[in-house]
């Protein structure tokens, strides 16, 4: 799995009910330890595509995955157990506390009745000490439902990063927060998972722009009727070549700007 | 942020307030049958009852126990086998097909109808008195249980299966702690109405308990005796559901939010 460089994916999608399919043969690339961003306004099919790499049986009529290696001839890669998965809602138990809520992937692996074993006590370690350095070591042991949405979803990155997949799948992970911590946050993700395989859905241009180390745009879903939308394939947007997390200046302003009138949202 | 002021409010009041009801009720009870004056052998003052209460208190007592044994024995037994079928149903689709319908079948079957048979098979003892609290409450259990179990958030579901857990995991780790504020109403629904069930039997053919003094009572006409085994058995149903309803409180904290 180390000699990966790049996923390859191609992805075909039809919800059952419906005559149109969202995708079809839909391409993209994700290089090893990048962030990607997948950007586009709502009912696009960003996040019906971020599921279909996740992995989650939707109610779908047909679907087509494959995912090849572009190191040297192509085979096909089961993603399933490479995944880590963090939605916009935090998804906190709300009868664990924070810590168990951490461990919960770890926790969930085990028989129902077990010793204590020291790679467990390991794990715990590692955990509180993620939940340090996301600024939540105080609530390591209290329940859920006693934290801010800021500190919950905090939680939830650290439930993430501590299952240590090479890809990990955000949903609009920061659309729910306050501006304060959407910033903090994006700053955090986009430090602890430079070692990782990133995919975030947002509809965010500025998010979009402080994460991405590559844009996926989802073509306007008005300006291309459904007929035209069969074979769309991404529009990929000029980046910044500064490293992310992009702080927020002039010079992202103008790209932001650059990145709505492609979305449509702005005519010049 | 990280505090939560829990209220105390309203634990105190409560019972002030049943204390009030029940005093309205029984100043009623008294004034009718202070202005109708109605023989005693139909309805007893209250002060009566309470003095035979008073009177027979180590007698009651006994029969107390016996009956509140297999309440509560019952209410163990069913919520017991309602979990069990529950998480069957849910875990297996082909125990969901073949055993919905039996049950539904089982459920047109009066329980009161099925009292004298279980007597007969199962003795005049405390095991069939048991059984029959257990029947009773078996299917309001599991299907709230199940309806529980079948509602889990989708979100919960996704991510459990972005961590590759095993099913039966995800229904003991996920689905059932999930469905617990659910399966705590259907419990409070149990414990109201497992009494039912034990009474039934009592009266069915039993040698002891509150149900068997208050036909022997009646057989006797010893009216106020009766009066004070049912205000006896009242006092244990509502005990009951206060104590479960308490303990349901401190086991799921987290569905106090909605209020």
């Amino acid at each position: 799995m180390s000699s990966l460089s790049t996923f390859c994916i191609e992805a075909s999608l039809r919800y059952s009910g419906r005559s149109i399919p969202i995708y079809t043969k839909l391409r993209m690339q994700l290089p090893k330890n990048t962030f990607t961003c997948l950007l586009g306004e709502s009912g696009c099919g960003k996040t019906s595509l971020l599921r279909q790499i996740a992995g989650f049986n939707d109610d779908v009529s047909s679907s087509e995955f494959v995912v090849t290696d572009d190191n040297k001839e192509p085979s096909l890669i089961d993603l399933s157990s490479q995944v880590a998965y963090m939605a916009q809602q935090d998804l906190l138990m709300p009868w664990m506390n924070v810590l168990d809520n951490v461990l919960l992937s770890d926790d969930l692996s085990r028989p129902l009745f077990h010793k204590k074993t020291s790679t467990q006590y390991e794990k715990r370690e590692q955990a509180l000490l993620l939940l340090a350095r996301l600024g939540v070591a105080e609530a390591a042991y209290h329940k859920p439902n006693q934290l801010s949405g800021g500190m919950r979803q905090r939680v939830a990155l650290a439930r993430t990063l501590i299952q240590d997949k090479p890809i990990v799948l955000m949903d609009e992970p920061f659309a729910a927060l306050d501006a304060f911590n959407r910033y903090k946050l994006q700053d955090l993700a986009a430090q602890m998972l430079a070692d990782k395989t990133v995919v975030l859905v947002t509809h965010d241009a500025q998010e979009a722009l402080r994460l991405g180390e590559q844009i996926l745009l989802f073509p306007n879903v008005e300006k291309k009727p459904n007929e035209g939308r069969e074979a769309f394939q991404f529009i990929k947007p000029r980046l910044p070549n500064t490293t992310i997390p992009r702080a927020i200046n002039a010079e992202l302003g103008l790209y932001q700007a650059q990145l709505l009138e492609h979305m449509g949202v702005v005519s010049c | 942020m990280l505090e939560r002021r829990f209220s105390k409010k309203g634990s105190l009041s409560s019972i002030a307030r049943l204390l009030c009801i029940a005093f309205v009720l029984l100043f009623f009870w008294w004034l009718m049958v202070f202005l109708t004056d109605v023989p005693s052998f139909i309805l007893p003052a209250p002060q009566m009852v309470f003095i035979k209460l008073w009177q027979l208190k180590a007698l009651l007592f006994s029969h107390l126990l016996v009956t509140l044994f297999e309440i509560v024995g019952g209410l163990l037994l069913g919520v017991l086998l309602g979990f069990i079928f529950a998480i069957n149903m849910q875990l297996f689709y082909s125990v969901r097909l073949w055993l919905l319908p039996i049950l539904l079948f089982s459920q047109a079957v009066p329980v009161f109808a099925l009292a004298p048979i279980l007597v007969l098979w199962l003795g005049y003892g405390m095991f069939s008195k048991v059984v029959m609290a257990a029947i009773i409450i078996f299917f309001p259990v599991l299907m709230t249980c199940f309806d529980g179990l079948r509602h889990t958030p989708i979100g919960y579901l996704d991510l459990a299966k972005t961590m590759n857990v095993k099913t039966w995991q995800v229904v003991l780790r996920i689905r059932f702690p999930a469905a617990l504020p659910v399966i705590a109403s259907g419990l409070r629904m149990a414990v109201v109405v497992a009494p039912i069930g034990a009474i039934i039997g009592e009266w069915v053919g039993s040698g002891a308990g509150l149900g068997y003094y208050m036909l022997h009572s009646n057989a006797r006409m010893q009216v106020a005796e009766m009066f004070a085994a049912l205000i006896l058995l009242a006092g244990l149903s509502i005990g009951l559901y206060y104590i479960t309803d308490l303990v349901l409180k401190r086991l799921i904290p987290w569905n106090q939010e909605q209020r």
